[in-house]
């Protein structure tokens, strides 16, 4: 293990270091911590100039309870839920079918095919903008979000594929063939062979794509409007403009509209990271 | 008649099943990409060549947007701050880089605890750009931001980092700086974990330690978690859109704008609806991502050879 394990080491760097953690931790999210502080304070801590010091009084129940009950705010997470759900459902659906095809089968244009997946997935949104709102537009989805949804599935196919074929080419392929010796048809060799395989595959995928899709800001803004079809993200921004100055109520915002994925993390970390590692880092 | 044609076909099916099946798996997956991705990076192509609103009907103008765009490069004006900023983004957005090896290499360590530490590390990477926006934007304020409560002990500031032309894109990049530096840091935890320890043994046992045993030993078993950790930063600083959409919308006066940003401006915003000027710049900036697409694609290309 590198560095050297801090138990081999002299007592006092054991201390330092056991020191140093929580220091560099509170170091670390002290931007966000001071997010947190806001959204717990009165009012009147803002126009007193009482910034950093402890709260003149707890709010944080009238506070969150401002951006629950009287505000967009449950419109637009719902709004967000509604998007990232299908999105995900959507996304790895497709990408089980394109990695399993571009994993297994040895074809002329395969490598091509994958290729072109991975370059799309990295394209600037910039040089889709106007194409893909005007398509939007034409099919009558703009300010819908099936719109949303519709070109997020697409866009995130390219990163998923990536990751399935990837996956699917660790898997050990005497399995497959294997099954096609029994002469089982590849749509079940697909469905009953390779499918419960990619179990970890698809949760790994399902966790990353619901946070991408969750932060996504630029598509929001592009494709819709309203409070009626715009995520979080995007409804924020109007939320802080309705809400100008009040500190206490923008940080409880913020914090709810960073929660769901924030807690999806915790809930799935092992997957998270399996999938942020696009597979290639054990 | 009708039964033999049947079986027929599931014959003909049967024989060439192993040919068709692929193309039916990525059917769907293919027609989605193609609408949604492919297709409209050509039709941006083709759509820099034309002035349009959005709405009319459009008109050829050849490669007036691209000469509009050179003007504007010589006069040091909009596009010519965009693509220098653009250019310290990708800088100075790579010190996430190091920056996350240096914090894995903090965490790297079995004590008590450890697995939470490391999990509020990676924090900031989950929460979306527009709350880190936000929360930097509070973090920068010359007022009450913590910023200045901190150089204030030195009798330093005000400083407005976000009103000040010189310092808003350093300002800027710095609070990207800290979702990337957490990505980073959880793509070497990862990659630290599969370091041969033998490897480490016998260095120790050559005497090697300390930033010696780093650099010859521990970074080149490092350079999967390099090379993405190279990708996904690259990616992120060309991708460098919502902060400065939600801190700054370009300004002051205009000075942070990005390529992203500056296309978004001239092709949706309030300065009206120019099309096709927009789709010029992003082709200007997909010009610039293909390079690295490029050199990504021709290195999956040899790793697949080499298989």
């Amino acid at each position: 293990m590198f560095p050297k394990p801090i138990e081999k080491q002299p007592r006092a760097a054991q201390i330092t270091y056991q020191a140093m953690l929580p220091l560099a931790l509170l170091l670390w999210l002290g931007p966000l911590l001071a997010v947190a502080l806001f959204s717990v304070k009165p009012a009147a801590d803002f126009t007193n100039a009482n910034y950093w010091g402890m709260p003149s009084s707890f709010e944080g129940a009238f506070n969150y309870g401002q951006v629950f009950f009287n505000s967009d705010m449950p419109r637009y997470l719902l709004n967000s839920f509604m998007i990232t759900i299908p999105t995900v459902i959507g996304a790895v659906a497709l990408s089980c079918m394109t990695g399993f095809a571009l994993g297994i089968y040895k074809f002329k244009s395969n490598l091509w095919i994958f290729f072109m997946f991975v370059a799309g997935n990295f394209v600037p949104f910039q040089i889709l903008m106007v194409p893909v709102r005007d398509l939007t537009l034409q099919l009558g989805l703009y300010n819908t979000k099936t719109g949303l949804v519709l070109f997020h599935i697409a866009f995130q196919t390219g990163f998923c594929t990536l990751f399935m074929r990837n996956f699917i080419r660790a898997l050990p392929f005497e399995l497959i063939e294997a099954a096609r010796v029994e002469g089982i048809s590849e749509w079940r060799i697909f469905w009953y062979v390779v499918l419960p395989l990619m179990k970890p595959a698809i949760a790994a995928l399902s966790v990353l794509i619901f946070t991408f899709i969750w932060n996504d800001y630029f598509w929001a803004v592009v494709l819709t409007q309203g409070a009626e079809s715009q995520p979080v993200t995007a409804g924020i921004t109007s939320f802080n403009a309705q809400f100008r100055a009040a500190y206490q109520l923008m940080s409880a915002g913020s914090i709810v509209a960073a929660l769901p994925p924030v807690a999806m993390f915790f809930l799935m970390q092992k997957h998270f990271i399996a999938g942020l590692t696009l597979g290639a880092v054990k | 008649m009708s039964v033999v044609d049947v079986s027929d076909q599931e014959s003909w099916f049967h024989k060439n099943q192993q040919r068709i099946a692929p193309w039916l798996f990525l059917a769907p997956g293919l027609l989605f990409f193609m609408v949604y991705v492919i297709i409209p990076v050509f039709q941006s192509f083709n759509l820099s060549l034309y002035e349009w609103d959005g709405l009319g009907a459009a008109e050829y103008v050849g490669f007036r947007n691209y000469e509009d765009l050179y003007w504007e490069w010589v006069d040091r004006d909009a596009f010519y701050t965009s693509l220098k900023n653009n250019l310290i983004w990708l800088l100075l957005y790579l010190a996430a880089i190091p920056a996350g090896l240096f914090i894995a290499l903090f965490l790297n360590q079995t004590v008590w605890g450890i697995r939470l530490y490391k999990s509020l590390f990676f924090f900031p990477f989950v929460i979306s750009q527009v709350v880190v926006g936000l929360v930097f934007t509070w973090f920068y304020d010359p007022t009450f931001g913590l910023l200045n409560e901190f150089l204030s002990l030195f009798g330093l500031g005000p400083l407005n980092v976000l009103g000040d032309e010189r310092f808003v894109t350093y300002g800027i990049i710095f609070a990207g700086l800290w979702p990337q530096t957490a990505y980073c840091m959880i793509l070497y935890l990862t990659g630290l974990n599969a370091v041969d320890p033998e490897q480490i043994e016998a260095g120790r046992l050559d005497g090697a330690k300390g930033f010696r045993m780093l650099w010859h030993i521990i970074l080149p078993q490092l350079r999967p978690a390099t090379f993405i950790a190279f990708v996904v930063t690259i990616i992120g600083a060309l991708r460098s859109f919502d902060l400065i959409s939600i801190m700054t919308q370009g300004g002051p006066f205009g000075s942070s704008r990005v390529l992203a940003y500056y296309m978004f401006e001239v092709a949706l915003s309030e300065y009206g609806f120019r099309m096709g000027y927009g789709a010029a710049i992003a082709v200007v900036l997909f010009l610039i991502m293909l390079c690295f697409i490029a050199y990504f694609l021709w290195s999956m290309y040899r790793e697949e050879r080499g298989h």
